[in-house]
């Protein structure tokens, strides 16, 4: 394969090379970043921070990030997919060298001095004999309204001061002293409340709405309704949550899609009309030496965000301007959604990022944006901000899809895999505003001219979506990656956390286990055995060593062994669990090692790789999301229960430092290798293999009935 | 309607409201506070928790007439920038958080917590937080933070 030669600016730089739409240098003495990736709690805007002020040589102190807007701020997409970093960082660092040079070009001029005699300070610009100027003194002078020429080198790793070290968060301050930094808590004074009416049947029309009860709730200022689409607009939220009640009380349903068997998941995924997609193969076809095949299959539930915040926006309407504030991931592709729906030309739109909690993929955050939009419409001049509920989250959000993986390895004579056939069934995991028809949004597809709502899309390979991790990181001598991706979607399925990483890692993990136990092999040294890449092979030594890896055997007690490179292109983890199987399954530790590039904030990254095992941990330990034949019933944290303070695993990090190599994100990279690492462990601790997710109690006795 | 009257972060104050409405909804909307969060409405989350007299309670569960007589802390009580709470400035520098939404909850249950037992084990830590969710994983520097708060309080 050949690989193509690098631009010459950086991706999100080539998308927005007007340097001012970056960076701002402020006589008053600070420097102003705008950045098009947002903070989402994974520590984004330190990192970015600690990138400016290492490039320019300012005090990161005077670094003021601003929110992302897209009345100001580079397009940059989406924040997903542990990208940031690799995007956002490096444009920035480019920004900063060139800006830095504009600035000491200039300096030089002023001060008679050669660019290559000065010096930069905390934005002070010094040269031989005392002479000063400051980025301060010739902020007016210099303007950067100027594309990006792409010919600055940034600054080589070893000058680097800021980057690579444990830099406080910015953002942590605030949220410990109770200022407020999200979306949930800002309602300017004036601002309306609003509450949208969603059916429990999933599917089901908005039929017949008596308004009567609601109109009769004190503090109501108006009820809007278009096709399918209603809520409620009041002065209070207390008033807003009664006048929905009555709402509801007043609603008639027609309809609805019915949902697939909970408890039969297999034969719903395998029996749907799908496209068929070779993702990967290699070598030929039949081989002649197999001398057994194996066949497995391993499967995941639907799984929640489950954000801990419910979603929330606040929109205004001014004469034919709309201003909205949102904790969507992607504000501009937000935009172009808002504008499809409502007709109008983009630039009446202004899309403004708040900070939300956590969402680990697409929640409900673009969708609540569109509620309040069309809510706010009737209140011309007044922002309505609206909130979802814990129900709204749990069952009216796109879920992180459901999967389906069967892995076929021809083994010959000698128990060598020399055939792989990998088959994913699911649906696909992107359902974001993409930029294209129809818009994404939920209420979109409820509105009186509805718009289709389309079963999800798929990333394409080398990222990929359910495929994400299915092509193996071994060197087997042939293999062949498909997947059925489903064209019907009763379940609304959009980008969670890894995509459909954490199942094919899963699967493919568990079955390398097996192949490697069943002949007395080491699953490490198997592993390393099937692996050239030095970076892979360093982070399974890495965890093995630190884990004390086969350590005396104690009863009841197990431990196991995942590894991937997520993506197959980003960072490199691989991870020892042990678990304590007595009746119930409880991880005791998790010891990971990373291999994240040059990490730029190493507290962070261990932060977002922490992050990622404790949710990984409770994804396969308890999370599923349930329905029956016509609604989602997990609608809250009991129906829907997630990893408490007392289940909670040691979490042992060993950081693998690469300063010399690109940075890649790390809040992903854990999901995967820590599910098959808690599979694996209980295998070792209980002889029985467990293919299904989550890994319950039930599901265990089951096993461990049928095995003896 | 009736007037309720508590103490709110050391300040006499009295509510002309719903009695019913929850306490949560009280302290957000009628007096203007954003340290307690509202995540479930159902007791099941504690991003709402005050502390009440002594204990750590979900605020969205409790009734505003409840409240009457009552001492309460939330988040905006607990310490400010310029005078932190041990445990504002241990999570801090524990770096205890990710997104950071759960924490205002989590700070006022572990402050009750230090109030009953100065000294509490890991497992103690965990035990009082375990009504406590927090979805971005953050809980072992969580209670890593309890634990340096609690050893800076009892050095004095
Ligand atoms: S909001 Fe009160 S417990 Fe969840
Ligand atoms: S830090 Fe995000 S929920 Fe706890």
């Amino acid at each position: 394969m050949n690989t193509p030669s690098p631009p010459r600016l950086p991706v999100s730089l080539a998308a927005n090379p007007r340097l001012s739409s970056w960076l701002k240098i402020s006589a008053d003495g600070y420097v102003a970043v705008s950045p098009g990736k947002v903070e989402i709690g994974q520590g984004i805007i330190t990192a970015l921070a600690q990138i400016a002020a290492d490039e320019l040589d300012v005090d990161i102190s005077r670094v003021r990030m601003q929110r992302a807007s897209t009345a100001s701020s580079p397009n940059e997409g989406v924040t997903s997919g542990s990208l940031s970093i690799q995007q956002s960082g490096r444009a920035l660092r480019h920004v900063c060298a060139e800006v830095r040079r504009i600035f000491l070009a200039k300096a030089s001029d002023r001060l008679g001095t050669k660019i290559d005699m000065l010096d930069i300070q905390d934005g002070t610009i010094k040269g031989p004999g005392n002479v000063t100027t400051s980025y301060w003194e010739l902020a007016e002078e210099i303007s950067l309204d100027r594309d990006a020429s792409g010919d600055t080198t940034a600054k080589p790793v070893a000058r680097r001061s800021l980057v690579g070290r444990s830099v406080e968060r910015i953002d942590i301050p605030g949220k410990v002293f109770a200022q407020p930094r999200f979306i949930q808590d800002c309602a300017p004074p004036g601002t309306l409340h609003g509450r949208v009416l969603r059916p429990e049947i999933s599917g089901a029309k908005l039929g017949e709405l008596k308004q009567d009860s609601a109109y009769a709730v004190a503090g109501i200022v108006a009820i809007v309704r278009d096709g399918g689409f209603a809520g409620v607009i009041c002065e209070t939220e207390h008033a807003a949550d009664a006048a929905l009640k009555a709402l509801h009380g007043g609603a008639t349903w027609v309809g609805g899609e019915p949902l697939p068997v909970e408890s039969d998941l297999a034969s719903f995924l395998k029996s749907q009309p799908a496209d068929l997609t070779v993702i990967d193969t290699r070598g030929g076809a039949a081989y002649p030496a197999i001398s057994r095949t194996i066949r497995r299959q391993f499967s995941r539930p639907y799984i929640a965000h489950a954000s801990i915040a419910p979603s929330c926006a606040l929109a205004r309407w001014d004469g034919g301007r709309i201003h909205v504030w949102t904790h969507s991931q992607a504000i501009y592709l937000q935009r172009i959604d808002l504008a499809r729906v409502l007709g109008l030309p983009v630039e009446d739109i202004t899309v403004e990022h708040m900070e939300g909690a956590g969402c680990y993929g697409h929640n409900g955050a673009d969708d609540v944006a569109l509620d309040a939009v069309l809510l706010a419409r009737a209140t011309q001049g007044r922002a309505v901000r609206v909130q979802w509920s814990r129900a709204d989250e749990m069952t009216h959000a796109p879920f992180g899809a459901a999967m389906l993986v069967e892995i076929a390895a021809d083994l010959d004579a000698r128990g060598e895999v020399v055939g792989w056939r990998h088959s994913i069934w699911g649906n696909g995991h992107t359902s974001r505003p993409d930029g294209l028809e129809p818009p994404k949004l939920l209420a979109a597809t409820e509105l009186k001219e509805a718009f289709p709502r389309l079963a999800a899309g798929n990333q394409r390979q080398p990222s990929g979506g359910a495929d994400r991790n299915s092509v193996p990181l071994y060197d087997f001598p042939s293999w062949q990656v498909e997947f059925h991706r489903l064209l019907a979607m009763p379940i609304r399925t959009s980008a969670l956390r890894s995509l459909g990483g954490q199942c094919n890692v899963f699967a493919i993990e568990s079955i390398i286990d097996e192949i490697a136990c069943e002949h007395s092999e080491d699953p490490a040294a198997f592993r390393l055995r099937h692996l050239r890449d030095g970076r892979a092979r360093a982070v399974i030594e890495a965890a093995t060593k630190r884990a004390t890896w086969k350590s005396e055997r104690q009863p009841g007690i197990g431990h196991g062994l995942g590894f991937a490179r997520y993506k197959n292109t980003g960072a490199y983890c691989a991870v020892v669990a042990e678990v304590e199987a007595i009746g119930e399954v409880r991880v005791k530790k998790l010891t990971l090692a990373a291999d994240v590039g040059e990490a730029i904030n190493p507290d962070g990254v261990r932060n977002q790789l922490e992050g990622g095992a404790i949710q990984a941990t409770s994804w396969a330990l308890k999370e599923q999301v349930r329905f029956d034949r016509q609604r989602i019933t997990s609608t809250g944290w009991s129906s829907y229960p997630i990893i408490r303070f007392s289940e909670i695993p040691d979490i042992d990090i060993v950081l693998i430092p690469r300063p010399d190599q690109e940075p890649l994100g790390a809040g992903e990279a854990a999901l995967g290798p820590v599910t098959a690492a808690i599979g694996n462990a209980v295998f070792d601790a209980l002889g029985v293999r467990i293919r299904d997710l989550p890994i319950t109690r039930e599901r265990l006795v089951d096993l461990l009935e049928n095995a003896s | 309607m009736p007037q309720i009257r508590f103490r709110l972060n050391g300040t006499e104050t009295a509510v002309d409201a719903d009695p019913e409405r929850s306490l949560l909804d009280i302290l957000r909307s009628e007096l203007g506070l954003t340290g307690p969060h509202f995540g479930c409405g159902a007791g099941e989350c504690g991003t709402c928790n005050v502390i009440v007299g002594n204990r750590a309670v979900n605020s969205c569960d409790m009734p505003l007439w409840s409240a009457e007589g009552k001492d309460i802390t939330t988040l905006e009580g607990l310490g400010s920038a310029e005078r932190p709470h041990p445990l504002q400035r241990a999570f801090i520098a524990e770096q205890a958080m990710q997104c950071g939404y759960c924490i205002s909850g989590i700070l006022m249950s572990a402050a009750a917590l230090l109030r009953q037992n100065p000294s509490p084990s890991a497992d103690e830590v965990k035990a009082a937080l375990d009504r406590n969710l927090c979805r971005c994983g953050s809980h072992n520097r969580i209670v890593r933070a309890v634990l340096r708060a609690a050893r800076e309080m009892s050095a004095g």
